[in-house]
């Protein structure tokens, strides 16, 4: 099977789940016999071409004089949205994004009637420009490559999808790894909600990354059940290093590492903290990570008078991410609206139980986890305590955890979305 | 001879309620009284009534021809006393009928005889006493939690002076042997094994309104032709949980119906009897002893104790409830000794067991637990609760009593938590108690003589 895929980005350049996840799913799918062509906005050259064949849309030309470009050129608005658009973004990413006005803007080169965009490919403010022009490269590419089917991951990608498919006249089956609503809450961003919903309506298949999600793109985005299917992520791409750390608190230690934002639920886990640390003061909670609402949480914990048993590190890259697992003796994922979520797997691979909100994709997949709901602070608390304070608990989880996430494998995922493109196709 | 042989299983858990860890060392109670309540109203409402209904119109419509038995847990009779006392009438009116034994088996249907003799014993003491004070008379044939057995707790039932016990009859334990007869344990104690034939046992209790099922659906004739079918039996054993009639299988399925029809159509097209166990244990010559090294279950496939013990909560669970055994001994104060029995019982592993994980809807219909974890933790918040207030009693309080107490004390203690709570508050009846205490002491030590006279006598015939 040849597919022609969009993405946003792809390792080592990410800033998310995304790009981790676009490569875990083209790895698995080129082992099993598919040829890929990735396209990214912006390559860097050093992308992994283990997996796929990576295409950079700001070398592709594009024919000014093709029609349909005059028409789709016709048509187009430029938008620009001060929204929090981003799927899967990295830690802070995001936080610093919005605060500051990137500088390196596309440059677009001029040859006589045709013409090159140089994207960003990152999240800025001129996301919903770079979101258009991407689409119009497809229309180069479309014509330029030989495949049988598009796929097209996260709404940044589905306009150009959606002119793919319209060239080719090939099926498309769009990738949801997040939606509006998980990112925004109520409050959504109605251009990004649009276009969303032009991608599912206008795709011949959904795939989404949970139920969790497929009941979201079901109910909100009015999609017909029998388009959308459920394929999750996998886990066994996921490197662990082995760092030893030595503890320097002799309490236990309890973590919540994420970006500091509304649908990470953050402020449940400070409220289930203080429950806990009502009765027992020998734990230490830490807040791993920045986002939008950092600011508030350091006052909620002042607020609360537990600051004593309480530390922010601010956002962890790297090792660091890894050592405060390794700290770790309990890993809560509060999250208000989690399509998958990928870090439980992450805790669980260096050995630490996790407490997981039952509104999270992951939950789904994993029975060693506590699950909760993420408003349930007596649970969440409780949930804390029991980890804390009954080894055989904690054990069972280290010692069946590992296993269970090794077998959430990418090649189950790859074979299942193969099945998908045949019955397609067929 | 050859007869069939019905035992129903009675029994509801004492469940527990939410308890979180900021209940620790706050609130002392521990059972869900609305919960069991209601579960108990509904199961005699939609079983135990109707069924026992049927059950004594059977029995007068075929005048001593139609017997049952029942074993009946204790911490499902002290929950009909509190919430349901018509199901207790209507066990009694069956009893009166004499076609009707009661089985033996620990109070709290708890998994004692794997861990602590001492408290198995005294659990099935203090349960043939409920029974006898209840229902007038005393068990001679003793049946195990989930009939749970190996030659070890053949070995303690034998001792106390039963004749026979019920158990399952596992292929794996059987191998080419067949069920229907009569086994003895291995040591010539005199204690003879009926085993379930769970392949006709089954076929009511879980394959009955089974769709995909080639017996289905499932007729007295079918029923009896299979009955007729099988190989020289001298004994049928249908040994099934009670809850069959009416809440496993729905009154919609008609199980009603064919337990209204099934004895008449066996006494008149086949040449079977009805036979009580213990009928069965005087009657029937054992054909074989038969060696039960590890301990079997009638649960599940694989006829073991995983659906109760093995994983590591269930395993750090039960020996933390049993670590506490010797602390609540010292204790002189009943509350204690009905929250910690009532703690053991079985259900409350049951309840962690992640072998649902793959299989199992039948676990969890018998779950109110979302996940295996949950049960845990609240078993582990509840006995660390316990602990604390044991430990609080155990320091302020009666060292000095310590070696006057005796073992037949405690279980006299246990066996008044259904008196006391039948009338809480009042002085009168704990002096009562108080006196009869000394009597019944008396009256347990010679009975246990006569029992160990009686079990010398068997094991000298069985010499023979």
């Amino acid at each position: 099977m040849r597919v022609l895929m969009f993405g946003w980005e792809y390792p080592p350049h990410i800033t998310g789940g995304l790009g981790t996840a676009c490569f875990g799913l083209t790895k698995a799918m080129v082992n099993q016999g598919d040829e890929i062509i990735f396209i990214v906005p912006k390559a860097y050259g050093d992308e992994s071409t283990e997996a796929a064949r990576i295409v950079n849309a700001s070398d592709v030309v594009i024919d000014l004089s093709s029609d349909y470009y005059k028409e789709y050129w016709s048509n187009l608005s430029y938008i620009e949205v001060n929204s929090k658009l981003v799927p899967y973004v990295g830690m802070d990413d995001y936080f610093n994004v919005i605060n500051k006005r990137v500088k390196d803007r596309e440059e677009t080169t001029h040859l006589n009637n045709k013409r090159k965009y140089e994207f960003t490919g990152k999240y800025t403010s001129t996301l919903m420009d770079e979101v258009e022009k991407y689409a119009m490269v497809a229309a180069s590419l479309a014509k330029e490559y030989d495949y049988d089917i598009i796929h097209a991951h996260d709404w940044l990608t589905y306009k150009a999808g959606i002119v793919a498919k319209n060239i080719s006249g090939k099926k498309l089956v769009i990738h949801v790894h997040a939606t509006e609503f998980d990112r925004s809450g109520e409050n959504i961003n109605q251009t990004v909600f649009d276009i969303e919903k032009y991608g599912m309506d206008n795709a011949d298949h959904i795939v989404c990354v949970s139920d969790f999600t497929r009941n979201i793109v079901i109910t909100r985005y009015g999609q017909n059940p029998n388009k959308v299917s459920t394929i999750y992520n996998g886990a066994n791409s996921l490197i662990y290093n082995d760092i030893q750390v030595e503890k320097a608190v002799k309490e236990k230690v309890v973590t919540f590492l994420g970006r500091i934002t509304f649908q990470k639920g953050p402020d449940y886990f400070i409220e289930a903290a203080a429950k806990v640390l009502k009765y027992d003061k020998n734990i230490r909670f830490v807040m791993a990570g920045s986002g939008d609402m950092l600011n508030r949480m350091v006052a909620l914990v002042a607020k609360k008078r537990i600051s004593k048993y309480f530390h922010f590190t601010g956002f962890l890259k790297g090792d660091d991410v890894t050592k405060m697992f390794a700290l770790s003796d309990v890993y809560v994922m509060p999250s208000v609206s989690e399509p998958f979520g990928i870090s439980p797997l992450e805790a669980i691979n260096a050995n630490v139980p996790v407490v997981i909100s039952k509104q999270s994709g992951v939950s789904e997949v994993l029975k060693y986890a506590i699950k909760v709901d993420f408003w349930d602070i007596d649970a969440m608390a409780n949930a804390i305590y029991c980890l804390v304070h009954y080894p055989a608990l904690s054990k069972m989880f280290i010692k069946k955890g590992k296993k269970e996430v090794e077998e959430i494998r990418w090649e189950d995922s790859a074979k299942k979305l193969r099945n998908l493109y045949y019955k397609l196709l067929s | 001879m050859k007869s069939i042989c019905f035992y129903f299983q009675v029994h509801q858990p004492f469940r527990l309620r939410n308890y979180r860890f900021f209940d620790i060392g706050r609130n002392h109670s521990y059972f869900d009284d609305m919960q069991n309540a209601w579960i108990c109203r509904r199961v005699a409402d939609k079983c135990y009534l109707p069924t026992n209904k049927l059950m004594l119109d059977l029995i007068r419509q075929h005048k001593g021809a139609f017997k049952i038995s029942y074993s009946i847990s204790g911490v499902a009779l002290d929950q009909f006393e509190r919430y349901t006392p018509e199901v207790i009438d209507s066990f009694k009116e069956l009893a009166k009928t004499g076609c009707v034994e009661f089985l033996a088996e620990t109070y709290t249907h708890s998994l004692s005889s794997l861990k602590s003799k001492q408290e198995f014993i005294s659990q099935v003491k203090i349960h043939s006493k409920k029974i006898e004070q209840l229902f007038g008379q005393k068990p001679k044939v003793f049946r195990n939690t989930e009939l749970i057995y190996s030659d070890a707790i053949g070995e303690m039932v034998a001792e106390m002076g039963f004749k026979a016990q019920l158990s399952e009859g596992a292929k794996h334990i059987l191998g080419w042997r067949s069920p229907n007869y009569a086994y003895q344990h291995p040591s010539n104690n005199g204690l003879k094994l009926l085993l379930k034939n769970f392949q006709l046992s089954d076929d009511i209790a879980f394959r009955f309104s089974q769709h995909t099922w080639d017996g289905y659906p499932l007729t007295t004739e079918k029923y009896v032709d299979w009955l007729n079918q099988v190989d020289n039996p001298e004994c049928i054993n249908l040994f099934m949980d009670y809850e069959t009639f009416g809440e496993h299988q729905w009154k919609e399925t008609g199980i009603f119906e064919f337990l209204k029809y099934l004895p008449s159509r066996v006494l008149s097209h086949s040449d079977y009897s009805f036979n009580t166990p213990s009928e069965l244990a005087d009657n029937l010559k054992p054909v074989d002893k038969i060696h039960v090294p590890y301990p079997m279950s009638w649960a599940d496939e694989e006829r073991d104790l995983t659906a109760w013990l093995g994983n590591d909560l269930q395993d750090d669970a039960f020996d933390q409830i049993y670590e506490l055994e010797e602390k609540v001994r010292k204790i002189d104060d009943i509350n204690f000794w009905i929250d910690w029995r009532y703690l053991q019982t079985s259900d409350h592993f049951y309840y962690m067991c992640t072998k649902w994980f793959s299989d199992g809807d039948v676990h969890k219909y018998f779950n109110h637990y979302d996940t295996p974890y949950e049960a845990y933790m609240n078993y582990a918040n509840v006995l660390s609760d316990f602990r604390i207030r044991l430990d609080d009693a155990l320091d302020i309080s009666l060292l000095p009593k310590l070696e006057h107490m005796q073992f037949e004390m405690e279980e006299e203690k246990a066996s008044e938590t259904s008196k006391l709570k039948k009338a809480p508050a009042k002085k009168t009846t704990t002096k009562k108690t108080a006196t009869t205490n000394k009597t019944t002491v008396k009256k347990t030590a010679n009975k246990e003589k006569t029992n160990s006279k009686t079990t010398k006598t068997k094991a000298s015939k069985s010499d023979k």
